[in-house]
């Protein structure tokens, strides 16, 4: 079975919310932020609100909880649970309501908890507030939900402290801190964005084993289509602060009827990798049995060591992308860094344009620098915001000596490679979206001409529009300029999308390593299988309206 | 836990030693002869001598420098010239009414900037919160000795509730000791009160801006709760740190409040030996107050792990 085909018109309804418009009172205008949405939810029913970031997703959530920020106001419409508006409730009701009817989980596992009290004690706080059980009843009451998540070992982590915990865990803390009350809704707001693949698939089916144990509907919150796929009853798709269109899961996938479904469907990048360029003959980059070992000193006794890479080896030629994919702690952003000597590798050879870098002097790499260049996750932090764009741009060639007039004309002339206006270059970076800024990144590696470019996770936080022009533009730079690309993804469908090669990183050690085509379409190894395995929605195919096994079936053999 | 309380204690030692390495050159350093400037101007070369000789001036520097440590280690800090008296009995005669004022100062500084500092944070930038800042501005800009004479003004004169000055040991009794000890403290409470408010805010807000703060009011937890339970603690290190730091420069005695108010406490004792160049004194008063300072910060930061669980040591 490819989706769920539920039908829940005849169960009853648990929320309701009818034309919810809330805005923004105080600013210039009263803008609206939500215009009028209508959304249905029944008992047992998973309703998917996807859109991109800005379509007011996040904020329909925190409206029905009444945890709006204190800017937004709900300025028109209701919101029924079970029949009874929520809107004109005090305080005080809301509280009692909170977690205990309606309750919610959030996108990051890792500061949702508050650090500094025990996990055990945070579970136990919501039949606290709620609830006249005694302190045992609570605490007995508290394990078995902990029991229900499929937390180990449920008595240590029930004494520990969110830091302790892996983020998976900690995701099941939130979700049993949400299910404890056994509340009628459920709102979900990214609950998996932040975790691995494979620990992503957990957590969707755990949240799916207690609905239906419990009878819950989930709100559920994500950008993400392929999650969408696996878990949704019905879809709302939002854009702008309106619902463009709903539909149970199948018929949206297969039939988007607004223009705008249809665009978001096909800027899913694909799982099947994209043909491979023909391979070039210049070897840029070669790294030789590259190790990076943390700890292991200690005076008077050794310390236990941590082999973040382990013998990785490979070569890059002029023009071609090599991704380095895997979980969180496979080792790859430790690749990554050692490469560019922001950290110093414990052995191995990295080899740039010939000559050796691995252990030159800080001093010695200085002109190696120039040659290679870095794109990181977050524009947001990597580019000063007290710097106009300008000043970012110029800085990197103005230390190689290049004249600030040659510099500057660089600077205008790559706006327009990258799709800015030339007088983007005098104003700060948080005068950009997301999008603009990681373009801005872009040219601000590409101005100092490198031959190696390290995108590290470069378009994991941009929305799937998004995301797919800065892959064409990359694209576009390489075919200009030559450039050679070390592409660190967690993504497969990004990876697919565009690697030439691909190696599959766990623990530090590189488990198959190939051309993208291969390693991808034909995964040798059993954790490769596994994180293909765990890609959601990996049957559909988002660009065709079909199922994979349609597609295949489509193409002559 | 207790290797790094060990560590860090041993870790005095070479703090301390550098300290009195420095005092040590503070005399023998200082330009002329330091029996010279002991004797004072109007000395005869019989009384520089019968100096050089008590005080061993004639030896090797590092068999004086030996031998003044060996003294230090058996707590003889040396006798004052002045009053001919140990330097160590006149710290201790001294030290109880500077600590009970700290103390007390402390005390009500936390007591009062605590909760100022998280209600400006819940009620950003309403009344309440430019009332907090406000007052912190004014606890800052205004000389203490000001303040102490206003309060004077106020609490002594006028009213007629305490006294104008003078210090009662709390060994007379708790009431007395109040009495004569509340208005310097209330004195230097409103500099305190200021600086940790301030502290407090700044750290409530970056706080309160938390996701846990959002999942703590998910969970239907009201905002005493949410503010007391869930986001103080999170805040308290840097709190801690200003309130620690805080109470070590008031050990090391406040000057102008023991002058204001005629509080026989080190501060004064320092000013005064300066004053009459009594170098062993002198020596003494930096020897310890390097050593509080190094013991409280001790203190404070083996207490964040009480607060923060991810700080192990």
């Amino acid at each position: 079975m490819l989706f769920k085909s539920r039908n829940f018109d005849n169960a009853d309804i648990a929320l309701q919310a009818e034309s919810l418009t809330v805005a923004l009172p105080d600013t210039p205008g009263q803008p609206q932020v939500l215009k009028g949405i209508d959304v249905t939810i029944r008992q047992g029913e998973t309703v998917c609100l996807v859109g991109e970031s800005g379509s007011g997703k996040s904020v329909t959530s925190l409206a029905i909880m009444g945890l709006l920020p204190e800017a937004l106001k709900v300025a028109n419409g209701k919101i029924n649970l079970q029949g009874q508006n929520l809107l004109p409730l005090t305080q005080a009701q809301m509280r009692e309501l909170r977690a205990a009817r309606v309750a919610m989980i959030f996108q990051e596992p890792m500061t949702a908890l508050n650090p500094v009290l025990r996990v055990g004690d945070q579970i136990m706080e919501v039949m606290e507030l709620h609830t006249r059980l005694g302190q045992s009843e609570r605490r007995k009451r508290a394990k078995a939900i902990m029991e229900q998540v499929h937390l180990p070992d449920v008595d240590r982590i029930f004494r520990s402290y969110p830091h302790q915990l892996s983020g998976g865990q900690r995701q099941r803390i939130m979700i049993a801190m949400a299910l404890v009350l056994e509340p009628v809704l459920l709102i979900a707001d990214e609950p998996t964005t932040a975790l691995d693949v494979t620990t992503q698939k957990q957590i969707l089916s755990l949240i799916d084993e207690l609905q239906q144990k419990h009878g819950t509907a989930v709100l559920f919150i994500t950008h993400d289509m392929g999650v969408v796929a696996e878990i949704a009853d019905t879809v709302y798709v939002m854009k702008h602060g309106e619902i463009v269109e709903h539909a149970p899961v199948e018929q949206l996938l297969r039939h988007p009827r607004e223009e705008y479904t249809h665009k978001l469907l096909s800027a899913v990048p694909s799982l099947s990798p994209r043909d491979p360029r023909p391979a070039g003959s210049e070897v840029v980059l070669s790294v030789e049995r590259l190790n990076k070992i943390y700890g292991g000193g200690g005076i008077l006794r050794k310390l236990p060591q941590a082999h973040a890479a382990k013998d990785v080896t490979f070569t890059l030629t002029r023009g071609r992308t090599l991704g380095i994919v895997g979980e969180s702690g496979s080792g790859k952003s430790t690749v990554a860094r050692c490469i560019m000597r922001l950290i110093d590798p414990s052995s191995g050879r990295i080899m740039l344009d010939g000559s050796d870098i691995a252990s030159l002097s800080r001093g010695a790499l200085r002109p190696h620098r120039k040659k290679l260049q870095v794109v990181f996750q977050d524009p947001m932090r990597s580019l000063n915001p007290r710097w106009t764009i300008a000043q970012s741009l110029i800085e990197g060639p103005l230390n190689y000596g290049t004249s600030r007039r040659d510099a500057l004309a660089e600077a205008k002339r790559l706006m327009g490679v990258v799709g800015l206006p030339e007088d983007s270059l005098n104003r700060y970076p948080h005068q950009f979206s997301g999008g603009q800024r990681q373009r801005i990144a872009i040219a601000r590696a590409v101005m100092m001409r490198p031959d190696v470019l390290v995108a590290d996770e470069a378009v994991s936080a941009l929305d799937v529009s998004v995301q797919a022009q800065v892959l064409a533009l990359l694209d576009q730079l390489q075919q200009e300029f030559g450039i050679a690309i070390v592409f660190i993804t967690h993504d497969l469908r990004v990876a697919a999308q565009i690697c030439d090669d691909v190696i599959v990183m766990q623990r530090g050690e590189v488990v198959e390593h190939g051309p993208a085509g291969e390693v991808l379409g034909a995964p040798a190894h059993a954790y490769t299988r596994a994180l293909i395995d765990a890609a959601p929605g990996r049957d559909w195919d988002f660009q065709n309206f079909r199922s994979m096994s349609e597609t295949e079936n489509a193409q002559p053999a | 836990m207790l290797g790094y309380i060990l560590r860090r204690i041993l870790a005095v030692i070479p703090v301390m030693l550098l300290v009195a390495v420095f005092v040590f050159a503070l005399l023998r350093l200082t330009p002329g002869d330091p029996a010279a400037i002991i004797a004072g101007d109007m000395a005869t070369p019989a009384q520089l001598e019968r100096i050089r000789e008590a005080m061993g001036l004639n030896q090797p520097l590092h068999i004086q420098f030996i031998t003044w440590v060996g003294q230090l280690l058996r707590g003889d800090l040396g006798t004052s010239l002045i009053s001919n008296t140990p330097v160590s009995s006149m710290i201790a005669a001294r030290f109880g009414p500077t600590l009970s004022i700290a103390l007390l100062t402390i005390l009500m500084s936390v007591c009062l900037a605590v909760p100022m500092g998280v209600i400006a944070a819940w009620k950003h930038r309403s009344a309440a919160d430019y009332a907090v800042m406000s007052f912190s501005v004014l606890g800052f800009s205004v000389p203490v000795f000001v303040i102490g004479y206003v309060f004077i003004l106020i609490f002594s004169l006028k009213l007629g509730w305490f006294p104008v000055q003078g210090y009662t040991p709390i060994s007379s009794g708790l009431g007395p000791f109040l009495l004569n000890a509340f208005l310097p403290a209330l004195t230097l409470t409103t500099i305190y009160v200021a600086l940790i408010a301030r502290m407090t805010r700044a750290n409530m807000l970056e706080v309160l801006g938390e996701d846990y703060i959002r999942t703590a009011r998910a969970k239907g937890a009201p905002e005493r709760r949410v503010l007391f339970r869930h986001a103080l603690k999170n805040a308290a290190v840097p709190i801690l740190t200003v309130i620690g730091t805080g109470f070590a420069l008031l050990i090391g005695g406040v000057v102008v409040t023991e002058t204001v108010f005629n509080i026989p406490g080190i501060g004064r004792l320092t000013v005064d030996a300066i004053l009459a160049r009594d170098y062993p004194v002198i020596q003494a008063m930096i020897l310890l107050t390097s050593f509080l300072y190094v013991l409280v910060n001790l203190v404070i930061d083996l207490s964040y792990s009480f607060f923060d669980p991810r700080i192990r040591y």
